[in-house]
């Protein structure tokens, strides 16, 4: 019952820490050097969109293979092999072919079995029914090829991002092969959406000019159809490419001198301009082609060779089209096609009438609570209600100081923990009034209490606790928020209940000295 | 200004026989439980968009929205089987639709937004959201996931701290709770989803709570009282507890209830759930996890193992 000077100080000293930390939601930073820390609006109080991306797994296992197969092919041929009908099968992460004769097949196994691997036991070979040999990736590679993606890809779409102008754009990795976009603020995410989902792969190719190749285009040769498909069939291009999109240094929109139409002009660094330089140089009057995600945007012929490193690209673009071209260039390619799976957009409307729902709710609950307790345990109830505003104050203070996303879900959460919360004074005032009826002194009957309630506040918090970490481990999104706002709230709980309420009402028994106690 | 209570619920010296009505309690129970299973499976739980995937676009129409005009609209893109449903005012429309395998449901969902803003100009998107299949079944998962683990894990903490018949006898009440909850989200037609996971775990851990005052209490009068029969020691528990199971359900239920009235759409359903929840938690405390620990527990729960702490002042306290 009796409280140190020191003891008493601390207690005070972390309520009155809880309102300075809760100061920052509330005004504006008054110097540029105090750390000023705030609750974040969650995207459900704000407005704007949330999206979930996938890294595809399927493209990133065709391209790996696609490498593997022709490194495959080298190797056999370097120890006099053949081969027949390799077929690459992204679906089953392997390649397949059938050995010259089966004789060979040992031969085969063995000339493969040292080619170089990106990560240990990134695939195994082995012979299948029927002769075929196959080479195939072990799930765990692709894993470590999707991190490694995601990674990548993370700091290209935060370039990207930031090249429209958005304002706090949040992008972080979920699991092995998502990315979670946060966009406050953006109700229509279209453009943005259209920027993500193009990879901007862009390659400077040479055209194959024999008229027969485009219908059945030779190894090594591709048919590659036109971005613009009014621009007419598909057109065979030679797979080697020349020089290619991360050779850029610079890409912006501007308006063609000659034809007045949008162009997108771009410079490369000392290795794309020499690149450059050498293929034109090489094959004045052929087509060279500039493709993008395997589409060919246009085909110019190469008229003298170009030394300058500059260049420009015109396909038919709008403003808009340009823009974000020359965007994508400049933030450079994705590794593998991202695909949006889940995404939720809220307007600002739908936002602010929320934020004044939760908080009408919010103040009526607390208020509810607080008339309550004061009516049915009178001054220890006052004591309660103190102690209920302090755990306010510090659950909005930790959440400030985690910097942490307020949703709706988590207004509820404060306000059913401010409901919860007072549990702890209802079990000790109960506790007090039943030592009072067995006929304790003041003093004995608060002891009593304040020691026996303790195990069960801790019992019964304990359990709730458990229940919401586990919410918060499995839930996503807003829900999390919920999770979140009710665990620190417990922490917070068992403070101002265990420690503060109790002061208080061990403080005014001190002061007063009371023959009976007002239960 | 109101130093002294002014309310209370009960009368110090109440005794209320409940276990008289232990199998009332545990038959009204068992009723209700089999009824909402039956609801469960038939007609079933209202999936929402997070468990179910698909698209859900609320919008706000200048003037009151004209259906007709969206479903022509919508059809024009190839876009049937929306459902469409006025809430609120009658300028506010929610359009849901389910988009099959091998749908882009992305794709679609700009479809609709774009199309609605089309067929009636001046149109305000609210809301826009899509969940692809995939997803919808990982937040399933993980959604049951969390509601397993967290009964596995109230059930092992009741074991450790008390004996098994207590935990026990509170898992069972609680499933029975969580049973009747189902029936409640059926008949409301609430939509089940992420936030009524929330909410359905809050209750569990409310209804615990509650369990654990009551078993605390049993457990200390054990203690106290080593001949007394366990019906009565369970009913002089409950007796005594009262007030205080009372107090904090009524302030749970206070703070929730704001919720429930002025919430919004998107917390109205996860409120009325808890109210409701609150309520079940507390009965089943009294009704349900008492006779339960009486069945399970006679003769069996250790008494006096430790003397009893009576009321004598302790020599120091912090």
């Amino acid at each position: 019952m009796y409280y140190s000077r020191l003891k008493l100080a601390s207690v005070m000293g972390v309520c009155l820490l809880g309102l300075l930390l809760c100061l920052p939601n509330g005004m504006r930073k008054p110097f540029p050097s105090v750390p000023w820390r705030q609750i974040h609006l969650g995207l459900d109080l704000r407005g704007g969109s949330y999206l979930l991306m996938q890294v595809d797994l399927k493209s990133l296992t065709h391209d790996r293979l696609q490498t593997l197969s022709e490194t495959m092919r080298d190797a056999l041929l370097k120890n006099n092999l053949g081969y027949q009908n390799i077929t690459v099968d992204a679906e089953r992460a392997e390649i397949t072919f059938l050995p010259r004769t089966p004789s060979e097949t040992q031969a085969d196994i063995a000339a493969l079995a040292d080619l170089p691997r990106a990560v240990p036991n990134e695939f195994s070979i082995s012979p299948r029914d029927g002769g075929a040999i196959a080479l195939t990736l072990a799930p765990e590679s692709i894993r470590v090829r999707a991190r490694e993606a995601v990674t990548q890809s993370i700091e290209i779409v935060r370039r990207r991002i930031d090249g429209t102008g958005a304002v706090d754009p949040e992008i972080t990795r979920q699991g092995d092969d998502r990315i979670v976009v946060e966009l406050p603020g953006i109700s229509d995410p279209d453009r943005i959406k259209a920027l993500l989902g193009t990879t901007a792969k862009m390659t400077f190719q040479l055209v194959d000019s024999n008229p027969l190749h485009t219908t059945y285009p030779p190894p090594g040769v591709s048919l590659l159809p036109m971005a613009n498909p009014a621009d007419g069939a598909p057109l065979a291009v030679f797979d080697h490419v020349d020089v290619d999109g991360s050779d850029l240094t610079n890409a912006g929109a501007a308006i063609d001198q000659q034809t007045g139409e949008w162009a997108v002009s771009f410079s490369f660094d000392s290795i794309g301009t020499h690149a450059f330089a050498g293929v034109t140089q090489a094959n004045v009057g052929k087509r060279f082609a500039i493709v993008l995600d395997n589409k060919v945007i246009e085909a110019p012929v190469i008229r003298t060779p170009i030394t300058g490193g500059n260049g420009q690209i015109t396909g038919g673009f709008d403003a808009q089209r340009a823009t974000d071209l020359a965007l994508m260039l400049r933030a450079g390619a994705l590794p593998a096609p991202l695909s949006v799976v889940e995404q939720r957009t809220i307007g600002p409307s739908l936002g602010a009438d929320s934020i004044r729902a939760g908080i009408i709710s919010l103040a009526a609950g607390f208020v509810l609570v607080v008339v309550f307790m004061v009516l049915f345990y009178g001054r220890f109830g006052w004591y309660a209600d103190a102690a209920l505003l302090a755990n306010l104050v510090l659950m909005v203070a930790i959440l400030s100081l985690f910097e942490a996303t307020l949703t709706l879900p988590g207004m509820a959460g404060m306000l059913l923990t401010l409901g919860m919360a007072v549990d702890a004074n209802i079990l000790i005032n109960e506790r007090i009034r039943e030592e009072v009826a067995r006929g304790r002194t003041p003093l004995a009957a608060m002891q009593a209490g304040f020691e026996r309630a303790t195990s069960t506040i801790v019992d019964s918090n304990a359990t709730a606790l458990l229940a919401h970490v586990m919410l918060f481990v499995f839930g996503t999104g807003p829900v999390r928020g919920f999770a979140l706002t009710i665990t620190i709230g417990i922490v917070t709980t068992l403070f101002t209940t265990l420690l503060l309420s109790r002061m208080l009402m061990a403080r005014w028994y001190a002061l007063t000295r009371p023959a009976s106690l007002p239960v | 200004m109101l130093g002294r209570p002014l309310l209370r619920f009960v009368r110090k010296d109440t005794h209320i026989n409940f276990m008289r009505g232990r199998f009332m309690g545990l038959i009204t129970s068992a009723v209700l439980s089999v009824g909402s299973l039956i609801l469960f499976f038939h007609p079933g739980l209202t999936l929402g968009l997070d468990f179910r995937g698909g698209i859900v676009v609320e919008a706000k129409t200048p003037g009151p929205a004209d259906f007709a005009k969206l479903r022509t609209a919508l059809a024009a893109h190839g876009i049937r089987h929306a459902s469409f449903q006025a809430f609120g005012s009658p300028d506010d429309v929610l359009i849901r639709l389910d988009t099959g395998e091998g749908q882009d449901t992305q794709a679609v969902v700009d479809q609709v937004r774009h199309t609605v803003a089309d067929a009636l100009p001046g149109t305000t998107i609210l809301r826009a959201d899509a969940v692809g299949a995939s997803v919808s079944a990982e937040l399933f998962r993980n959604g049951m996931l969390a509601l397993g683990l967290s009964l596995a894990m109230i059930l092992a903490y009741i074991w450790i701290r008390f004996e098994w018949e207590f935990a026990l006898s509170a898992v069972i009440t609680l499933v029975l709770d969580l049973t009747k909850t189902m029936g409640f989200l059926v008949l409301t037609g609430f939509e089940f989803d992420l936030v009524m996971v929330a909410a359905i775990l809050t209750i569990l851990g409310y209804s615990t709570n509650d369990k654990v005052v009551v078993y605390d209490r049993v457990r200390e009068n054990l203690r106290k009282y080593r001949t007394m029969p366990l019906i009565d020691l369970l009913n002089l528990s409950i007796n005594e507890t009262l007030n205080r199971t009372l107090g904090t359900s009524s302030t749970v239920f206070l703070a929730a209830l704001p919720l429930a009235l002025w919430g919004g759409a998107t917390l109205s359903g996860f409120a009325w759930t808890m109210l409701f929840g609150i309520v079940v938690g507390t009965s089943s405390s009294i009704f349900i996890a008492a006779p339960l620990l009486l069945f399970m527990g006679e003769g069996r729960l250790k008494r006096g193992a430790k003397p009893a702490k009576t009321g004598s002042a302790p020599a120091s306290q912090g």
